[in-house]
């Protein structure tokens, strides 16, 4: 990743994004729609947030922040306002950009584990908001979102309809981190997180930075979580809780963690362990997402994508 | 009698309430500040451990009939011996790695504890008997002191300042100060670094079980009594910093007493109080209070 990419290897990797893109568009037809909706809001959710860990450095414990209030002023809004499904996640996105502004500029005065330290707290202050102001629903959470119309005339309500918006958003969120990856601002992000002091001394004002790759992660988080709530028609309060916020750090590691299609191969593996799961086990998934977890931590770091790469680095050189 | 318009007997109660939840921060954040000190990792499974030693003392008491003082002492060592098995056979392999994997392994360990007691005992709660000796209490005159509750913060506050003594005056304190400044001379100067590691996690874990036993009887022995605390108690790191013994002790009773008189004068905002003085310490004085810049 370091060197300038071979253009064979630039080439492979366009194949390869034009086939997954093919892949999911035909996808629907083989696939359960809802659960493939579901995958992809996540996929988009663990993106963004390996935007922040795996290229800025910057362990966030609080992303589930930014997917619930995200959801939850698209739904408000969708269901109490009667606005367009697609200024509904606009609202979200926006809300939990600004959130993500918020938290940055306090966390990031400081770094490493008292970073994930004051995320995972501010967080939780959002939970309790959540819990205790009456217009979200408090346990019960915004129930009865309607999908409505998109730019109104396309019916959401049709599942396909609502898998081909889903999917959109998807790729545009993916393409926009892909880019702001590759971007001068992306290399920059990575130079602080190699050596900070060096970016220092190098000129960068690394706060700034470090803040707009926050805001950027949070809004994109959001842009996941308002398109969820639509999918669901719900925003619960399981979307603000920690665990949430945990099960995309969960994601990233196992897909590989500072890759770019990690987090989404990952959040899959995740969705469809659960989806499996969920009525066979009972209470064990949390045991068994944990195990993973220390699994992933002892022996697996580089996750998926990342050992399947040092596979083919491997076979390259001989 | 009144204060600000509010009944004694209600102030003197809900101070009390924020003594108790102060006296659980301290013991808690202190154990963090020593894991913390020489493991440079910051202990996610701090919540579990201590749900684990609530556990211990009700299982015993139900199922073997193990009284409240044996439990107080056993469920400390049982659990410390968990986290030296855990220290030999997971953390050690991190400590060359980012610190974050330690968070991260920690965390998974809370997920595995946790859902292992969500699976035997469900998440209604079980309720712990307070043990004989202790129940009653005594009028103030200006309020009802419930014995169990005093006893609490006073073994809390003995358990705090026996591990500040313990480090700040003994021999061992002096190692363990050494090897949290230069882990290398001190290995080079013949002490056991790795065994001294051992031991600070084994004893910091066995203080969140201590605080687990004590709280048993005062909330509800609940499986997730843990994870909802240790988010308060690592918002109370980040307020007192985790450069000083002492500090963590005070911040933790502080921020305690803070949060019982909120739920006196302004109760909606209880439950976040902490957060927000976590957020005005971070723009004041970003360092912590009793932090090193």
């Amino acid at each position: 990743m370091n060197s300038p990419a071979q253009p064979s290897a630039l080439i492979k990797t366009e194949v390869l994004y034009t086939g997954l893109f093919v892949v999911g568009l035909l996808a629907p037809f083989a696939v359960y729609p809802t659960f493939l909706m579901k995958l992809f809001c996540f996929a988009l959710f663990a993106s963004a947030f390996n935007l922040l860990l795996g290229f800025a450095g910057l362990l966030s414990f609080g992303h589930a922040a930014f997917l619930g209030t995200a959801g939850y002023v698209c739904g408000l809004l969708v269901r109490d306002s009667g606005v367009s499904p697609e200024v509904g996640i606009l609202a979200g996105t926006v809300s939990a950009g600004l959130l993500g502004w918020l938290f940055g500029i306090l966390a990031i005065r400081r770094t490493g584990i008292y970073f994930a330290m004051i995320t995972l707290a501010l967080a939780q202050m959002v939970y309790f908001l959540v819990l205790q102001v009456p217009a979200t629903g408090g346990e019960d959470g915004l129930q009865g979102v309607p999908r409505g119309h998109l730019f109104g005339f396309i019916d959401l309500s049709d599942n396909i309809a609502m898998y081909y918006l889903v999917y959109a958003v998807f790729s545009l969120g993916f393409f926009l981190i892909y880019r702001t990856i590759h971007s001068p601002f992306g290399q920059i992000l990575k130079a602080i997180r190699e050596n900070e002091p060096r970016a220092v001394s190098l000129g960068y004002d690394v706060a700034k930075f470090k803040l707009l790759a926050f805001v950027i992660s949070a809004s994109l988080a959001g842009l996941a979580g308002a398109t969820k709530t639509l999918v669901f028609q719900l925003a619960s309060l399981s979307d603000v809780h920690w665990h949430t916020s945990g099960e995309v750090v969960l994601m990233t590691l196992l897909g590989g963690l500072g890759t770019i299609l990690g987090p989404a191969v990952g959040s899959a593996t995740i969705v469809s362990l659960q989806n499996e799961l969920a009525d066979k086990v009972g209470s064990w998934v949390t045991v068994i997402m944990g195990a993973i977890f220390v699994a992933c931590v002892l022996a697996f770091r580089r996750g998926i994508v990342g050992e399947i790469q040092a596979l083919i680095q491997r076979a390259g050189i001989r | 009698m009144e204060i600000f318009g509010v009944p004694t007997a209600l102030l003197g109660s809900q101070l009390l309430v924020g003594l108790i939840n102060g006296s659980f921060y301290a013991v808690l954040s202190l154990g963090l500040a020593i894991i913390f000190g020489l493991l440079n990792i910051i202990n996610f499974a701090h919540g579990a451990q201590y749900m684990m030693g609530a556990f211990i003392a009700w299982l015993a008491l139900t199922k073997f009939e193990v009284n409240y003082w044996v439990a107080l002492i056993a469920a400390p060592l049982l659990v410390g011996l968990l986290g030296v098995l855990l220290e030999r056979t997971m953390l050690r392999k991190l400590y060359k790695l980012d610190h974050l994997y330690g968070l991260l392994l920690t965390f998974g360990l809370a997920l595995i504890i946790e859902g292992i007691f969500r699976d035997q005992f469900g998440i209604s709660g079980e309720s712990y008997e307070v043990p004989e000796a202790l129940s009653g209490g005594i009028h103030l005159g200006f309020m009802f002191l419930p014995l169990y509750r005093a006893w609490v913060v006073v073994a809390s506050l003995t358990v705090c300042f026996g591990t500040w003594f313990m480090i700040e005056k003994t021999r061992l304190g002096a190692y363990l100060r050494a090897g949290t400044e230069n882990p290398q001379i001190v290995q080079a100067l013949g002490i056991n670094v790795p065994l001294l590691i051992t031991f600070t996690y084994g004893y910091g874990v066995a203080l969140a079980a201590f605080a687990g036993v004590l709280a048993a009887p005062v909330f509800q022995v609940n499986p997730l009594m843990g994870s909802n605390l240790i988010i308060v108690v690592f918002a109370v790191v980040v307020i007192g910093g985790m450069g000083s013994i002492l500090g963590s002790i005070v911040t933790g009773i502080g921020l305690g007493l803070v949060e019982g008189l909120t739920k006196v004068f302004y109760p909606e905002a209880s439950a976040v109080v902490v957060f927000v003085i976590m957020v005005i310490v971070l723009l004041v004085r970003p360092a912590g209070l009793f932090g090193k810049a």
